[in-house]
Formats: structure tokens, sequence, C-alpha cells
């Protein structure tokens, strides 16, 4: 076997210097209670050149070469060879947690560098070097918020991301203590905030949790959620799936987010059927004993020269165990590597320049489908995800594409059974992979 | 090896220098064509509108060497042996990567109809049999993003069985050598832990368990083998005393990698493992993750998996959300599915011989047990399993620790055994080779060891200075910790 590098005459000569006879002998502690009886029931060994046949028939029968009109939690972007081939690298991709600084410094400027930028993308001054996702992060956010305003009520908008809102459910279900207060959507589009203000002073809440853009594409109005939670005493933990809504609208830091946390699959990631991603998590300085997760910090070696190494680890699990802020260990450091190499790629005037072919598309597509007969919903901005309205029949011109491999949108009411108004109602998205030319032919097959 | 032939690996090179991103570059550059965007232009209102990020704009070459400079100053299991314990640094197949990237894989979205990722659904059914195969219990579940969320995964299941039998259990029993990871995923579940005493023979003592049973313990969390790399021999009648309690047992999979074969944890009683993809299945650690942490389970906490759960039905595979017991979504999607594809890869490379995998694994770790415990103190002098577990206490004597020896290995060009770990050991050397390293690497490693261990007597300096090697000397971590400078914009 290709992986194992051990002769006969190897094994022989080692299991005579350990005084066994046969390499089961090695396995007499275990006890004959717990020992396996049967031989693995695995298939017989494959060559390489059989297990890519096998690996590329299954790929074959994946979803790669679908022309996609939707995010929702996953975004297709361009993703320059540079990225996957620099990140590649086995020095970055070989290696461990860097535990022993001397020989991390590659792994641990790398990092810094994310964090900085990531910092700069979400106007906070601490980010840390990774969660799993982006929805893990938000749970992890809570939990976060909750430590620090030690209160256990949470208001959480109904138009965060499904899925993340489950996990977020997930992660509370044997914290008793918890109330979770749901706000609905507004006629704009928007979380409605306005039961906030209803709110009997005695479920004080630990903080607001919102998506912006949420899971309708519409930027939520941050300020007005800042200050309605500010006031009630509680954290904004802001949240986003589409960090290039961020190269063209102003930070959730600077519209008074205190966490920030969000899903950067878009920063260089491929899809890669949901993972694996980029968990993002930031915060103020203030919270910063608080966050959980790996930190890299600057400091100085003996010699005074400038150097990168793991720091404030009496938070995490390994100094602290049961009185840690969080178990995570390995997080996503690789992604966030990779993010940052996309990052220093596409280079702040770039990514400005992205965000706004996103925009300009989805607004393109929008108008189109407004043209063909769909129906806007909501009157707030949206950026490269947006809901409209279809008219009759188009579920099944909508199945009729999907036989040529071409996914128009998601039908909002599988995730909104009880909202009335989004029967009929289509999440698309558009990012700069889908030309104009990709727009024209969709909306001819819906015209 | 002849120890007086012994050349370290480590040596001097050409380190170049390289600033931090920002340094470089300047408006105007960029490393990425963006394409016009070829319609009408649209903007956003002033109140949301935002200058984007203060990123630096750098060229496609700029970019190139920043990254590779960078990652010269990093050493990789490709650079060199790696024998961190707990952590099964085995060798990380290429061919995985190129699979892991086919774009039938790499570009599919997760919300596509069941019909359109058929491959991607056969793959995980699959990977989730062979899981439960490789471990002898039921049923399994690919979402965890890594280990410990697969343990929080698997105690948010013991809490949920609970919960779902109307019983209010409030303790974990928790060996004293455990990662720290699981008090800590314990905690997160409301659990309070109760630690339990290493006994002297190296593993938890049946008795010493039974005096800390009450019905008020939901289960217990144990490592097997154990962190200081023995066989749990007591493991079976453990489990028989926290079930006859009513209570669950989860097992850290963390070193599955010394028993895949050789022990059966559904025979042993186990009712929800976890495994590290990238310990056990040679997925890369990527310096930090991503991992994977599936969870295998018995019959009885298969109906708390999370979900949705990829089922076969009469049009190939599909999703199943109609799972009434489940814990529910743990993970944004379903798992980090292109470390699955590795792992996958590499279960199919190895077939049956993953038993021969970890009789090596084992094998290497008794190889440097056996050629080291003449100069290091061993504590517990018995045949170990993956790893073995020296300490320093020979080498105090002369003013030298754990840390200076580690930082020795790195002059001489290995990476260091895990160190202060497990934290009932005092000045902890835990050393797990793997599989993967030759004869020839395990003998160098030794002869390297068994240098440093010459050195502390002769020249102590050499140690307590080292690493001299290496791009930076030893660092100052309690100011860095003391004024956290956490981004290049932070200032004290």
């Amino acid at each position: 076997m290709r992986y194992l590098p051990h002769t006969t005459e190897d094994i022989e000569d080692m299991l005579q210097a350990v005084g066994a006879r046969e390499l089961d002998d090695l396995f007499a502690a275990i006890p004959p209670a717990c020992r396996r009886q049967t031989p693995l029931l695995l298939p017989p060994p494959l060559t390489e050149w059989e297990l890519t046949s096998h690996l590329e028939e299954l790929a074959a029968q994946g979803g790669g070469d679908w022309r996609v009109f939707l995010g929702a939690g996953s975004q297709e972007h361009h993703i320059p060879a540079l990225v996957p081939y620099l990140a590649g690298r086995s020095e970055f991709l070989t290696s461990y947690t860097p535990y022993q600084p001397e020989m991390s410094q590659g792994t641990l400027q790398a990092v810094f560098e994310f964090q900085t930028l990531i910092s700069r993308l979400v106007g906070l001054e601490v980010t840390n070097a990774s969660m799993y996702d982006g929805a893990t992060a938000l749970a992890e956010a809570a939990l976060m918020a909750m430590r620090i305003v030690r209160r256990v009520t949470l208001v959480v908008s109904s138009l965060i991301h499904p899925h993340w809102r489950e996990v977020l459910a997930t992660y509370l279900a044997p914290r008793r203590d918890v109330n979770l207060v749901v706000l609905p959507a507004a006629a704009d589009g928007r979380t409605d905030l306005s039961s906030l203000d209803s709110m009997p002073a005695s479920c004080a809440p630990a903080a607001m949790l919102i998506q912006s853009p949420n899971i309708f594409g519409v930027f939520e109005n941050l300020p007005a959620s800042a200050k309605a939670i500010h006031t009630a005493g509680g954290l904004l933990i802001s949240s986003f799936t589409e960090p290039f809504a961020l190269g063209l609208s102003k930070t959730p830091g600077s519209l008074g987010a205190d966490i920030v946390c969000g899903e950067a699959q878009s920063l260089g990631l491929p899809q890669g059927f949901g993972g694996p991603t980029l968990g993002l998590m930031s915060c103020a300085r203030e919270y910063m004993r608080q966050i959980p997760g790996r930190l890299v910090g600057r400091t100085t070696d003996l010699e005074g020269n400038q150097a990168f190494v793991l720091t404030l680890s009496t938070r995490e699990q390994h100094i602290r165990r049961s009185k840690a802020v969080s178990n995570i260990c390995s997080n996503a450091g690789h992604c966030a590597l990779t993010a940052g190499i996309f990052m220093a790629a596409i280079g702040g005037d770039g990514f400005r320049k992205m965000a706004r072919v996103n925009l300009d598309r989805a607004e393109y597509l929008k108008a189109g489908l407004i043209r063909a007969g769909f129906a806007p919903l909501f009157s707030a901005p949206t950026f490269n995800e947006f809901v409209l309205k279809a008219p009759a029949g188009f579920a099944a011109v909508h199945r009729r594409l999907c036989r040529k491999r071409i996914l128009a949108g998601f039908p909002l009411a599988s995730w909104y059974p009880d909202l009335p108004e989004l029967k009929d109602a289509w999440l698309f998205g558009v990012t700069e992979t889908r030309t104009k030319a990709d727009i024209d032919a969709l909306l001819r097959e819906v015209t | 090896m002849n120890e007086s032939s012994f050349v370290p690996a480590g040596t001097r090179g050409l380190v170049l220098r390289e600033g931090l991103l920002w340094e470089k570059g300047k408006p105007g550059r960029s490393a990425m064509s963006i394409p016009e965007s070829g319609v009408p232009s649209a903007s956003l209102p002033d109140d949301l509108a935002g200058p984007g990020p203060d990123w630096p704009n750098l060229s496609e070459q700029e970019v190139a060497r920043h990254y590779t400079r960078l990652s010269t100053w990093n050493f990789g299991l490709d650079t060199g042996m790696y024998p961190l314990g707990s952590c099964t640094m085995k060798y990380n197949p290429k061919i995985n990567e190129i699979l892991a990237a086919l774009p039938g894989f790499a570009r599919a979205h997760p919300l596509l109809p069941d019909e359109a990722v058929q491959g991607e659904l056969r793959l995980m059914h699959a990977l989730e049999e062979y899981l439960a195969e490789i471990t002898g219990l039921a049923a399994a579940s690919l979402q965890p993003g890594a280990g410990a969320h697969g343990e929080l995964c698997g105690m948010l299941m013991i809490a949920a069985y609970h919960r779902n039998a109307g019983s209010g259990r409030t303790k974990i029993l928790i060996p004293d050598t455990s990662h720290g990871t699981n008090p800590a995923s314990a905690a997160m579940c409301g659990f309070e832990e109760v630690k339990i005493p290493l006994g002297p023979g190296g593993y938890m003592e049946a008795a010493t368990v039974r005096s800390l049973l009450t019905d008020e313990v939901a289960g217990l969390m144990v490592t097997n083998p154990n962190t200081l790399g023995l066989f749990e021999s007591d493991l079976a009648d453990v489990i028989s005393l926290v079930h006859d309690r009513g209570g669950l047992v989860y097992a850290d999979g963390a070193n599955l990698n010394a028993i895949m074969g050789y022990a059966d944890l559904g025979r042993i009683g186990v009712d929800v493992v976890h495994i590290n993809t990238h310990k056990t299945l040679s997925t890369p650690h990527g310096g930090g993750g991503p991992g994977a942490g599936p969870v295998v389970v018995s019959r009885t906490l298969a109906p708390y998996l999370p979900g949705p759960r990829v089922v076969k039905n009469e049009n190939g595979y599909g999703w199943n959300h109609d799972l009434p017991l489940s814990i529910g979504r743990i993970h944004g999607f379903y798992g980090q599915f292109r470390v699955l594809v590795r792992a996958y890869a590499y279960i199919l490379s190895l077939g049956p011989e993953l038993k021969k995998a970890s009789a090596l694994a084992v094998l290497n770790a008794n190889y440097i047990k056996e050629s080291l415990k003449d100069l290091y103190e061993l504590p517990f002098d018995r045949p170990c399993m993956h790893e073995c577990v020296f300490t320093d206490g020979r080498q105090k004597a002369v003013g030298v620790n754990t840390l200076d020896i580690a930082k020795r290995l790195i002059d001489l060009g290995f990476h260091p055994p895990t160190i202060y770990f497990p934290l009932v050991v005092n000045g902890a050397i835990m050393i797990e080779p793997t599989e993967s390293e030759s004869r020839e690497e395990l003998d160098a490693f030794i002869a390297a060891m068994r240098q440093v261990a010459r050195e502390a007597e002769e020249n102590p300096d050499l140690l307590l200075q080292a690493p001299t090697a290496t791009k930076v000397r030893r660092l100052d971590e309690v100011s860095a910790a003391r004024h956290p400078l956490l981004t290049g914009d932070m200032l004290y």
C-alpha cells in the first residue's frame, strides 16, 4: 500500500525491537470483550487510477455544471487560479495548528493579515481566526452575547437564513433558561422592529440577531436595530451570507453592530455542496476576551524581530476546559488563509468593482423578470439577491428549466409555510458569474 | 542507525524577509480580472452606500511572492516528521486534493434538487456506512464541522435523549486525562463535569467510576486509547456500570487511529463516537482546519442524529427531513463535504488494510518508546498504542525542561511532539509518529531525541537558546497576551 512505508523486513526487525512476535501481539492490551470479531467489511483497496475513475463517475453525477440563479447562503463567484494554487502549498496545507510559532510564522502572519482585512471589511476592531461556518458563528455569537450581558433573552429576526436559525436552536436546546423572541417581517421586506418597543422590561434582551442583506436579499435598517437593542441594554449581532454586499455598503460596525458574524465562502472558496466554508466572527475591542476561537497576535521574538503567535488562549478549552468560552479547537483555518489570498488578489478597488457588477446584473435580472410578469414584493433596497412574486405557471417553467440544468430561483414558501404573502414568492440570486447572455437566456425562457 | 552517524535534517537556508500585505501594492493594481457588468449601472441609496474595505491593491506576482515567502516560514507534514501526540499527523494523499476539487463536487450548490446531486449524496451515504463499519456502530451523520463540533453534537444528542426520557440528569463523568474539548463540550450542553482521577496503571478504574456514579449522571465521555496512549483496560466494565445507572457513553474518536479493525466500539457499548477526519482519515489539517467531525452512534441514539439525513429511496438518494427526535441542524448545510470526499477516497484506497495502518501506527509508537526509555522518563511503562508519553523528569535536574527539548528538536529538523499534555503528567512529551513514518525516519527522530538528551547534560545552552535556525527565535508570548495586537490597525 503506497501510504504504508514498512517492508516485511522493517516490520520483523521492529517487532523484535519491541519484544513482540507479530503485529497482533501489540494489541494484547485490548480485553477480549472489546475486540472486533470480524474483519473490516470494506471494499478492497483501489489503485490511484481506479479511485480516480470512481470519483470522476460520482462527480459526473454531481451538481457542478448547473447554471444557478440562487445564493441563499452559498454564492458562486469567480476564483482566480492564483488563490487555490498558493493555498495548496503543502507548507500551509499539511501543517497543524501553529502551536510552535517559531516554525509556523507563515500560517500565523497570513491569519493575522486575514484578521486585519476582515476587521476592515466589517468595521470592528477584533476578528478571530475563523469559525466552522456562518451558521455556527451566529450560534456562538449568541452564546457570547449572553455571557457578556449576563442575560438570557435573545431577539432573533425571522429573516435570518432559516438554516442558521435552526443551528442556533440546536445549540440552545439544552439551555432551558433561554427565551427567544422572534421578530416578524415588515411589509418592506425588512425585520419588523416595532415589537421591541412593547417588550416588557422583564425580558431584558442580551442581544438582537439580524442578517443584512437578509434572506430576502434586503438590506436591514441596522442603525434603527442598534438603537432599539442598545436602548434595551443588549448587543447587536449583525450577520451576513454575502460579504460582497460590503463592497458597496456601510460597515455593520459603523452602523452600531457590537458583534458581526458571517459566511465568507464568497471570498475565494468553492461552494462545494455547502462545505467546507468560512465562518467569520468579529467584535468590538471591549469584548475580545469573550470571543471564541483562535486569535493571532503580534509580538516580538527575543531578538526584537516582529513575530506572530496564538494569544489570549486563557479563553480556550485547552487551558480553561469546562470554563472556556467555547469548545472550538480546529476551525476553518485553511479557508481563512484562502480568503486572505483572495482578498489580497482582488484588492480593495477590485472588490468594489466586482460588488458593483453583482448589483448591476441582479438589478438587470430583477427588471427583466418584472417586465415578464413577476411582481415586486418588497420595497427596501437589495444587493445581489431579491424576492419576486411569480406569475401563474412559473413552477412548471422552473421544473422545465431544471431539466436543462438551470436553477431559476428557490420557492420561499418551503421555508416560510406560515406566511401567506410568500405563496408564489421566489428568491433569486445573481453574481458576476452570470453574464448578460445567461440572464437574457433565462428571461427568454420565462417570458 | 548508528548514533554517531546522525546528521540532522535541520540546517541553514536562505530565509527571505516579507512585510505585511498592506505594506505592498499601490492603487491601480489588481491581481484579478474584473468583468465589465455589460448592463445598466445601478446604485445603492446614500444612507446605505459605503466606501468598501480599505484593502491593499497588489499585482498577481506580488500576491504570489507574498504567500510563497510566507509558506517557506512554515513547517508542514510534507516538510518533515510531525509527531504531534493526539493529532495523528499522517500523510495527506495528494490525489485526494485533486478529487475533492473535481468541478462536479466543487461547484455544486447545496440547494440543488436531489436529482442533480446524486453523486454527492451517494458518496455521503456510502461514507456513513463505511464509518459505521469501521467503528462497529449503527448509523452516522457527517454534519459536524470538526472534532470538537462532533463532541458537541454527541453531547447534544445525549442531552436530548435524557430530555426525551423526562430525566433531568446534570452531570458527566470525564477522566482527568481527557482533551480540554471534552469538558468544554459538556459545559456547552449545561452539564457539570465530574472528574475521574487516573488510576495507578494509567487508566480509569471501574471501582472509581462506581463510586462516582449517581442517578444524576447523564453519561461518560471517554477517549480510548486514552491520552497516555493506553487502552482503557476497564472500559467494558465501566460502560456496563454507566449503562446500568441509565447513563450513555460518548467516545472521543481522536485516537481511533490506534484501533481500526482491532476494537469494536459497538461491542464495547459506546453510544456515540466522533471521528476526526484530519487525524484518522488523512485529510489535511490546513494549519487549523477545516476538519470534519462525523458522529457514529448506537441504535439507541440513531433517532437523535442531526438532520436532514441522507437516505436511499426509490429515486436513488435524497434527504429525509422527517426526524421527530433529531437534535436538528448543526451545520449551515450538510457538513464539510469536500473534506469528506478526501476521507472517502482515503478509506477506498486502503479498504480492509485500514487495520494494517493501525497496526503499523502502534508498532511505530512502541518502537520509539523502546528506543528512548533509557534516556527519558516513561511514567507508565506498558506497551502503548499509537502514542507514548515521556517526561522531562531526568532532564529537569540539569535545568532543562520539556519546552527546551521541544525547541531544540526544531533546530534538528523535526516538529516537536505535543508538550505539557496530558495535564496529569508533569512535563509531558507526547509522541505520535503515525504509520506514515518509515523506519529510517523513526531512527533519525530517535537519534535526534538521543542527541538532545546528551546535549542537555553536556551543553544545556544549546537547548535553552533553541531554536536558532528558524525565521524567528522564541517569542514574547506574555506581552502578546498582556497587550493584544490582533490586527495591523490595533494600537496600544
